[in-house]
């Protein structure tokens, strides 16, 4: 039997996510993280004796580049996608540093 | 008051010398615009895929194996989840279940003699951004150019026990980092930083006490007095009947005292996977034998070979080890002039004495080899005066002149001018009557007093024993 998502378990998930849920989706969340857990019990049922552990899904190795600039100054481009900019820098919340 | 034992060790995080980032073709270059070196990879964006820098594989090879450690040959990278908007991707690339190196030790030089630190762990990582409080928001505001630049964090094993063998210990790794080129190690400009974990036993004790991690530590100084500080700290607790509480502290160097960072801020929950957007490296045996092979002398090993092949002092081994640059300038010089001797008197001498006085540091000297060898000879076969050499090599050290032409233009060459030597010693004899007849009466004391003035008059022209030898010459002649 998996472990049950409590109440504890869900209300640590949302401050490590950064998610503040109503009455409806906590329990919406709760339900498809009881799901997922059920899902990772049924894999444990397999018998892995001898089997490799896999570090990645494709069968690729190194995968590198050359150590050569590449990228130019876009610095406009980039904060073009950021709700608040201030010369030419990332405006964000108050935070101690 | 019982006695304490302190133990510590250190993560450090160095900076790689690449020149763009771990994950992406963005420059490292120190001190651009802020954001002008980013991409969407750097800052984040959704759907961008990091591909890894080689450079960053050998380079943290390189300082793994100078550093004695085991390899892990399939290596893999990890995300670190944590939000914090230094960090655009809410998560840290970085290595924890196969970190490259393992299992090191280096050894440090201290006033009880020479220790092993234990590594535990060297790992490659992505840098986090920089954030700057903006007073008249009351918002920050963040530059990312240096988000993904490469770094390597080394973990030792709490094998210090004083802030004097933390430094030994930081020195060593600043000067292996720079001898193998993979770092500047510049505490100044961040790309050496060190986070100190330490605790305090009563001595004698076998187990250790709860540690607290010190971070913001930007410079030798501020080490050593979070060191000082935090074991007082420590002590005065314990004294006291107090616990002492595993948690995160921030030295603030201004204050000289650190105080504990918010429990937030230290969640440790840091749900760490394998990162899916880059397949594991595998390092063969052929590369880190091409590694081996590359790798330079290393500060010891020069030292050594100096006192042995050189015959120098271990002291001046020591000196002119310090940094690559000065080592290889020096063995440059010595190979050319042919005097190794010679070579490093003049460098324990004039060219870190100059370098102090103008403020230049000794990595930062450079002036063509053959200059000062050039001088050296000119020195050796009585050419040109010690004194006027030295006044010509400061010269060679700031401006890089050819001493030989310059000798030659200023007229300071030697010359064995019998001629000049005669006509201004009978000149000086001439003007000093009262002097003379006191050395003719025997009164040798006034020698030094001839020999002086023809100096002088000569300005460096003729060597201190042709002046010598014209003199009693002369002096013997007029007693007879």
């Amino acid at each position: 039997m998996a472990k049950i998502i409590d109440d504890e378990t869900l209300d640590n998930v949302c401050i490590l996510a950064k998610l503040s849920l109503n009455e409806e989706t906590r329990e919406k969340a709760r339900e498809d993280m009881q799901k997922m857990l059920d899902y990772v019990e049924k894999l444990n049922e397999l018998d892995t004796e001898g089997v490799e552990p896999l570090s990645h899904i494709f069968g690729d190795r190194n995968v590198f580049r050359e150590d050569v600039v590449t990228n130019g100054d876009d610095r406009d481009a980039m904060l073009a996608n950021a709700p608040k900019v201030k010369d030419g820098q990332y405006l964000v919340p108050k935070t101690i540093g | 008051m019982k006695q304490y034992e302190t133990i510590i060790g250190l993560e450090v995080h160095v900076e790689l010398a690449t020149k763009t980032k771990i994950f992406c073709g963005c420059s490292t270059e120190f001190g651009g615009a802020p954001n002008t070196h980013t991409c969407p990879v750097c800052t984040g964006m959704p759907g961008s895929l990091p591909v890894l820098n080689r450079q960053v594989v050998e380079y943290a090879l390189k300082a793994g194996i100078a550093a004695n450690c085991r390899i892990h040959q399939l290596c893999k990278f990890d995300r670190k989840n944590y939000f914090y908007p230094d960090n655009p991707q809410n998560y840290q690339i970085s290595q924890l279940y196969l970190p490259i190196c393992y299992d090191g030790w280096v050894e440090i030089d201290t006033s009880a003699g020479r220790k092993k630190i234990r590594i535990h762990e060297m790992h490659m990582e992505e840098d986090a951004g920089k954030l700057i409080h903006d007073e008249w928001e009351d918002c920050s505001l963040v530059d990312y150019n240096r988000s993904g630049v490469p770094l390597i964090e080394i973990v030792s094993e709490p094998d210090m026990r004083s802030s004097e063998e933390v430094i030994a210990y930081l020195e060593k790794l600043r000067c292996m980092m720079q001898y193998l080129g993979v770092s500047d190690c510049k505490l100044q400009e961040g790309s050496m930083r060190a986070d100190v974990n330490l605790s305090v036993r009563e001595a004698g004790s076998e187990t250790f006490g709860t540690r607290t991690e010190m971070k913001n530590l930007n410079s030798f100084k501020a080490i050593a007095h979070a060191i000082e500080g935090e074991r007082e700290r420590q002590i005065e607790l314990l004294e006291a009947g107090k616990a002492v509480v595993q948690e995160t502290r921030r030295w603030d160097d201004n204050k000289e005292s650190s105080h504990a960072m918010r429990s937030k801020e230290d969640a440790k929950d840091y749900r760490y996977f394998p990162d899916p957007d880059l397949p594991p490296v595998h390092i063969s045996d052929e590369w880190i034998r091409e590694l081996r092979e590359s790798q330079p002398e290393l500060k010891e090993e020069k030292q050594l070979r100096y006192q042995k092949e050189f015959g120098l002092s271990e002291y001046d081994s020591r000196i002119l080890t310090e940094t690559r640059q000065l080592a290889e300038l020096f063995e440059d010089v010595a190979s050319l002039c042919g005097n190794p001797k010679k070579a490093a008197n003049w460098f324990m001498g004039e060219v870190l004495r100059l370098a102090k006085e103008k403020g230049r540091e000794p990595e930062k000297v450079s002036f063509a080899p053959e200059h000062l060898a050039d001088l050296i000879e000119m020195v050796e076969k009585k050419e040109v005066s010690p004194q006027n050499a030295r006044k010509v090599f400061e010269k060679v050290f700031d401006q890089d002149i050819d001493p030989v032409v310059y000798i030659e233009e200023k007229g300071l060459k030697i010359v064995e001018d019998t001629g000049l030597l005669t006509s201004t010693l009978e000149r000086i004899l001439e003007e000093n009557p009262g002097p003379l007849s006191e050395l003719l009466g025997g009164k040798e004391k006034v020698f030094g007093f001839f020999v002086g003035k023809m100096m002088r008059e000569l300005k460096g022209k003729a060597s201190p024993d042709a002046v010598r030898e014209a003199l009693t010459k002369e002096i013997e002649s007029r007693r007879k």
